[in-house]
């Protein structure tokens, strides 16, 4: 479903490489998990794939759901079945993640030339789901993610991801500042969301999330590049030896 | 290689496709001739009928007018940029002649004018009534048709065109006419009380609490006529009355000059609430032609009475107009509501008045103003602080959003206190669609266009919360039409 060939990614307008070709196969039903240390590029990467347009592809190509999408704006790729869980959820004032969600869906099925939810319909999946996830109804009422914590916003996160139903989920460092009872909250939506045909990219730091979430595959991201795959014992290594001990093995 | 022809009729019929109001009524027009002098004011008010002190009254505004324009009392202080203005070159007076013999029913109006208003979504038939909403439509500068309730009738409810009001209650008319906004109030003010056609009155008894929304509808139609409707609506003692007001003009290379005044009277411990959506042919994408807005309208609040304003101007060339409120009774209050919108060349300069005169006198003035291609938008707001009044409140809020960087948002408070019990607040901001926000919805499935069009309607909800609800979706839809190609 996700085929990426040595890919290479700057900053518009810069110089510097941060992503400095990286390969990575993904299909459907599988957990990747990419670990690396700051800096490494980790983010760049989820942005890059969701079409942020402060990045420029220099090289290489992203195969997503039998498309070539490296041009593709990011809305065409979320109708694709891509989703990005933000590291930093943007706060927009005055508009309701159910408005927002709506809109989504509606532009979705339009895309697809298919029939739009009605109001009514809307309102009943979405409240299924927002029980599911286990969000304070109040939460939906307030503006999208303004004034909201760390861990409603990446709460409020994983219920856009149930709602969407994406085919492949980017979780950018979704458990980032949560406390234990949030990441256990967020890691069971995302389980939740598990099946044969939805696959999952983990951007995390730290090997604490995938306790939760089981990855099938783990990769080492240091300085643009994948340097080591492996299982998830790959993840519990690090959480023992840090990444110095990878990063000396490569001998740079 | 395209001859210059070719590409203003291009040009022409890009901006008919955004102006989606952009159609002319084909129908049969009465014009006095072009031009301005007493013969013309003489002429409108015959035609009218009317009695010898409103005749009286148009010849002092005209007057006044007329010395005003020798001397060069033109307003020129608003940031708003145009060519002088040639008052000969105007039709002062437009009326579809099939109107010349007043419509009974609505049998009688030209079906032309009718599929108009279908056009403009705004069906003067039953399912009007039902969805609660008396129309009153003043197309160019006669009133057409208007839907008013038996029900709104006996409960001594008044409602018609200014015309019809000056027939028939004519004590009202002369007692409240020009008592908010004097004929010599200003060079605008003056023009419209020589000229006016017509335009909406309504009264409301004491103790009468109007169960539906008011609404006129106006639109200019006959090309190089401008319009001059006048406004009067008084709610009596613990009278309560929303009204709603829409504005169309179609697609007109040449400018079109409406100048309206609007006056409202809230006596002791009643309330009106008045509701505006303008949106007048607002030029084509290159700043050819489009409606000059230059409007007066002031409410006079008297004891525990209050006035709101609410306001979305999308429409327009230029926009000059500063709902104001006259807190004259004790424990009034005055609100203003605003979106304004200016995109490719368009120019606004609006905001508000608020004058304490009262003891305990409290407004509150919320101003949006949006910013896209080459448009300019101030926000130009007075709060007055008379010594009178002890203990007078304002809050004012003030922000400004741009889309684009050759756009311009200006603010231009002035701010007079002269008790010093008063308590003020202003609160400003300057902003821009971030691309951050932009990224996040559009990662989410929406189109750049409506990722835009979320952002800035969440950004002006709070004034369009303010609407009745159906003008709020009409107000929302309009928001993303105008700005339609700003982003991109």
């Amino acid at each position: 479903m996700l085929e990426i060939k040595n890919l290479k990614a700057q900053v518009v307008d810069s110089d510097d490489l941060i992503l400095k070709g990286i390969n990575l196969s993904i299909n459907p039903g599988e957990v990747h998990a990419i670990m690396g240390p700051n800096g490494s590029g980790k983010s760049t990467l989820a942005n890059v794939l969701a079409g942020k347009p402060d990045y420029e592809i220099t090289d290489g190509e992203i195969h997503f759901m039998d498309e070539m999408i490296n041009e593709f704006p990011p809305d065409e790729r979320s109708h694709l079945g891509m989703f990005l869980a933000f590291q930093y959820p943007a706060e927009i004032p005055g508009v309701r993640s159910y408005q927002m969600l709506k809109s989504s869906l509606d532009s979705k099925n339009e895309y697809f030339k298919k029939q739009k939810l009605s109001v009514r319909e809307f309102s009943k999946f979405y409240d299924q789901k927002v029980k599911d996830i286990g969000i304070d109804t109040e939460l939906t009422k307030r503006s999208l993610n303004f004034g909201f914590s760390g861990g409603e916003k990446k709460k409020n996160e994983i219920l856009q991801l149930s709602i969407l139903e994406p085919k492949l989920a980017i979780l950018d460092e979704t458990d980032s500042g949560l406390d234990v009872d949030a990441l256990k909250a967020v890691s069971d939506g995302v389980n939740l969301m598990r099946s044969d045909d939805r696959s999952f990219i983990i951007v995390t730091h730290y090997q604490r999330i995938l306790n939760y979430i089981e990855p099938d595959f783990v990769h080492i991201l240091v300085n643009g590049e994948i340097v080591k795959s492996g299982t998830k014992e790959l993840a519990l290594d690090i959480e023992t030896n840090g990444y110095e001990n990878i990063i000396s093995s490569l001998g740079k | 290689m395209p001859t210059p022809d070719s590409i203003s009729r291009e040009t022409d019929l890009s901006g008919m496709d955004e102006y989606k109001w952009g159609f002319t009524t084909d129908v049969d027009t009465e014009l006095a001739p072009k031009g301005l002098d007493e013969s013309i004011v003489r002429l409108i008010s015959t035609k009218k009928e009317e009695p010898q002190w409103l005749l009286d009254w148009r010849l002092k505004a005209f007057r006044h007018w007329e010395k005003l324009l020798h001397d060069s009392k033109e307003p020129n202080w608003a940031m708003v940029k145009y060519p002088p203005i040639d008052f000969q070159d105007i039709y002062y007076y437009a009326a579809p002649k099939s109107m010349a013999e007043a419509p009974k029913s609505l049998d009688d109006v030209d079906p032309e004018m009718l599929e108009t208003f279908e056009k403009l979504g705004i069906p003067i038939s039953e399912r009007e009534k039902l969805a609660g909403v008396a129309v009153d439509a003043v197309f160019d500068s006669v009133s057409v048709a208007n839907t008013l309730d038996d029900q709104l009738k006996d409960m001594g409810i008044i409602f018609c065109s200014f015309n019809e009001a000056v027939k028939n209650h004519p004590d009202l008319v002369k007692k409240y006419l020009g008592s908010v906004v004097p004929y010599s109030d200003n060079f605008y003010s003056a023009l419209n009380s020589a000229v006016f056609s017509d335009g909406s009155f309504a009264y409301i008894p004491p103790g009468v609490r109007c169960p539906i929304e008011l609404m006129t509808y106006f639109r200019i139609n006959t090309e190089g006529s401008g319009q001059f409707e006048r406004t009067l609506i008084i709610a009596d003692e613990d009278a309560y009355v929303s009204y709603l007001e829409g504005c169309t003009a179609p697609f007109r290379k040449t400018s079109q000059l409406h100048a309206a005044v609007v006056e409202l009277v809230a006596m002791k411990d009643s309330e009106i609430k008045y509701s505006t959506v303008q949106n007048w042919f607002p030029g084509t994408k290159d700043g050819e032609g489009g409606v000059y807005n230059f409007v007066t309208k002031r409410g006079k609040a008297l004891e525990n009475s209050k006035i709101s304003w609410t306001q979305v101007e999308t429409g327009s060339a230029i926009t000059w107009k500063y709902p104001s409120v006259i807190l004259q009774g004790d424990n009034s209050i005055g609100e203003f509501y605003s979106v304004a919108m200016a995109n490719n060349y368009q120019q606004a300069d609006t905001g508000t008045k608020m004058i304490h005169i009262g003891k305990n006198t409290k407004s509150t003035v919320v101003s949006k103003g949006i910013s896209a291609g080459k448009g300019q938008n101030t926000y130009r707001g007075q709060i007055k602080i008379m010594p009178s009044a002890e203990g007078a409140m304002n809050h004012t809020q003030c922000d400004s959003l741009l889309i684009g960087d050759k756009c311009g948002a200006h603010t231009v408070p002035y701010i007079e206190v002269r008790n010093s019990s008063a308590r003020l607040e202003h609160e400003a901001s300057t902003s821009k669609v971030s691309e951050d926000q932009l990224f996040y919805l559009m990662s989410r499935g929406l189109s750049e266009e409506e990722a835009n069009h979320m952002i800035i309607t969440g950004w002006s909800k709070d004034v369009i919360k303010e609407l009745p609800f159906e003008f709020s979706l009409e107000a929302t839809q309009l928001l993303k039409v105008s700005l339609e190609g700003a982003v991109g």
